[in-house]
């Protein structure tokens, strides 16, 4: 598959990645054999990492909490980023975890049950963790669009259904 | 598919009736003989018999499904908060014809923004100004077909005659040298077509264009390039005959914001032409609309500098759906040439059936629109011109239901 059409598999992939294989192959105008071969090779060079649903939350359960966390870090001969974050990302609550230019270092995404659970979370295992020097906790009131869907009803369609 | 029209906002963009109304409330006065001339045309009927089913899965529609890119949109609102409602320069804002003139390079063509570059109320504007302002009444327009609907009455309404020009599937409907001479064309003064084409999809490369260049030099054509879905090309590069030798002095490129940007309600477009050909096209435009739209044109600027990636994603989406309707309709037997161009396919009905027969039947056995080829024009009939301007779960879902219909009944 040529370097285009990786590009393309990837596109249709992050908007659905639930698209059947045959289908897949038709919109990109190749062998559903081929597409396979291409997306597993792309899952063992690193660049699919992985496939989840964006879930309004909010419809299904309302006692989720989710949070979006500041943390500020200093570091030394021995500790890098890496280290701290590797540290942190093997908490399962931690659904997201990046290094930020700004005022603080990283910015994690927090999702447990409760908001107490999210505050427990953060002041029992997070800030106690040495390198880190402060966090601050914003929790998410609303989500409005993740990851490229919104989270409204979109748009009717008002097109006319015959126009020339 | 929901849909909200009711009342007077029912009926086919572009095509009223023309004939009076026998019920109370009538015209005492006549109706122009050139407007009975042209009757209404066959997609307004199709459009009456898929509003009385319920849940149509239309490919019968003309427009891309997406809305116009955010940004644009954002620049017209902005435009309305700061108090831009006035009229602008007859030829449009400055800095959109910049913009324009800016923009047209992609395809190699240069026109100055002081005076070759005309931005009208969609295209349609600008094809009627360029009908009444380039041609004489008795003058004959060749009109390339299967078409776009509104050319040949355009050429009516101006008092010109309209020369039908048929192509056909075995050209992958593409106009040669030949298919012109054929239909007489020699004796024309003017051309216009569309390509990429609506409502095949086909699209002509630069080669191609040769032979068409060539006939109109040799026979001093005028020509009226509609280039409306350009940027929708999924095979290689748009040309644009303007580029040709001899055919810039000859020719008027029209080209507008509706199919690319998807800003079809917006109405914007241009003409890019000579000083003399534009500047005719503009003194009937000064004295008619004086304008296009403000708040369009504020749009039509934000839509050139930023909203590039948007169209690629929307031609890339396209040609998914493309490439996913090509495959289908060829395991259902139906056959259709590789359209390149628009978002249409033109596939053919089985057994050489009628189409007006397949598309009434695939309508009311199935739900599902697709509009009869022969509506528009010669070369059309036996075909039908499918949409892919509408949702991959919607056309998955019409593929079926065509797979089911041609099982059951050719």
């Amino acid at each position: 598959m040529d370097e285009e059409k990786r590009r393309e598999l990837i596109e249709v992939l992050t908007q659905d990645a639930r698209r059947p294989t045959d289908e897949i192959a038709r919109m990109l105008d190749a062998e559903p054999e081929d597409v396979e071969d291409e997306i597993e090779s792309l899952e063992e060079e690193g660049v699919l990492r992985g496939y989840s649903a964006v879930v309004d939350w909010e419809t299904f359960d309302d006692d989720r909490a989710e949070a979006y966390v500041e943390v500020n870090v200093s570091l030394d001969r021995e500790t890098d980023y890496v280290d701290i974050a590797d540290r942190i990302a093997r908490f399962p609550e931690v659904s997201s975890l990046t290094l930020v230019s700004g005022n603080y270092d990283f910015g994690l995404v927090v999702e447990s049950d409760s908001m107490n659970e999210v505050s427990a979370f953060v002041s029992e295992k997070v800030a106690p963790v040495p390198e880190i020097t402060q966090t601050v906790t914003h929790f998410i009131m609303e989500t409005y669009k993740e990851r490229g869907f919104g989270m409204g009803d979109g748009d009717d369609d008002e097109r006319l259904s015959v126009s020339p | 598919m929901s849909r909200q029209d009711e009342g007077d906002e029912k009926g086919t963009a572009g095509e009223d009736e023309s004939g009076s109304r026998k019920d109370g409330g009538g015209w005492a006065g006549d109706v122009a003989e050139r407007v009975r001339a042209v009757p209404p045309s066959g997609i307004r009927r199709f459009f009456e018999l898929a509003e009385e089913q319920e849940d149509v899965i239309s490919l019968g529609v003309g427009e891309p499904d997406f809305a116009a890119p955010w940004s644009a949109r954002e620049a017209g609102i902005q435009s309305l908060e700061t108090g831009r409602t006035s009229y602008t320069a007859n030829r449009g804002k400055r800095e959109l014809r910049e913009e324009i003139s800016r923009d047209a390079g992609r395809f190699g063509l240069e026109y100055s923004p002081d005076d070759e570059v005309l931005v009208t109320t969609g295209v349609s504007e600008g094809v009627d100004l360029a009908f009444r302002a380039l041609f004489d009444p008795d003058d004959t327009v060749a009109v390339v077909q299967p078409t776009y609907v509104s050319y040949a009455p355009g050429v009516t309404f101006a008092g010109a005659e309209p020369l039908p020009v048929p192509t056909h599937a075995e050209d992958e409907f593409k106009l040669t040298y030949e298919r012109l001479r054929e239909a007489g064309a020699e004796e024309a003064d003017g051309l216009i077509y569309c390509y990429p084409n609506n409502p095949t999809g086909a699209i002509m490369t630069r080669e191609e264009l040769e032979g068409v260049a060539e006939f109109c030099r040799e026979n001093d054509l005028t020509v009226l390039s509609d280039e409306v879905y350009a940027d929708l090309t999924y095979d290689g590069d748009h040309a644009s005959i303007a580029t040709l030798e001899g055919m810039r002095e000859r020719t008027v490129v029209f080209n507008g914001f509706s199919k690319a940007y998807a800003m079809t309600g917006v109405r914007l477009g241009y003409a890019l032409g000579p000083s003399e050909a534009v500047g005719a096209m503009n003194r009937i435009h000064q004295y008619t609309m004086l304008s296009a739209p403000t708040t369009a044109q504020y749009m039509a600027i934000d839509a050139l500098r930023r909203c590039r990636d948007d169209v690629e994603e929307m031609r890339r989406a396209y040609n998914r759906r493309r490439n996913l309707v090509l495959s289908r309709l060829k395991e259902i037997g139906m056959d259709c040439f590789e359209a390149k161009g628009a978002f249409y396919v033109f596939p053919e009905v089985p057994d050489g059936k009628d189409d007006d027969d397949f598309a009434e039947g695939l309508l009311e056995q199935e739900e599902v629109a697709a509009v009869p080829g022969s509506v528009f024009g010669e070369g059309g009939e036996g075909h039908l011109r499918m949409s892919y301007a509408t949702g991959t779960e919607e056309l998955k879902e019409a593929m079926d239901r065509i797979e089911d219909f041609v099982e059951r009944n050719y």
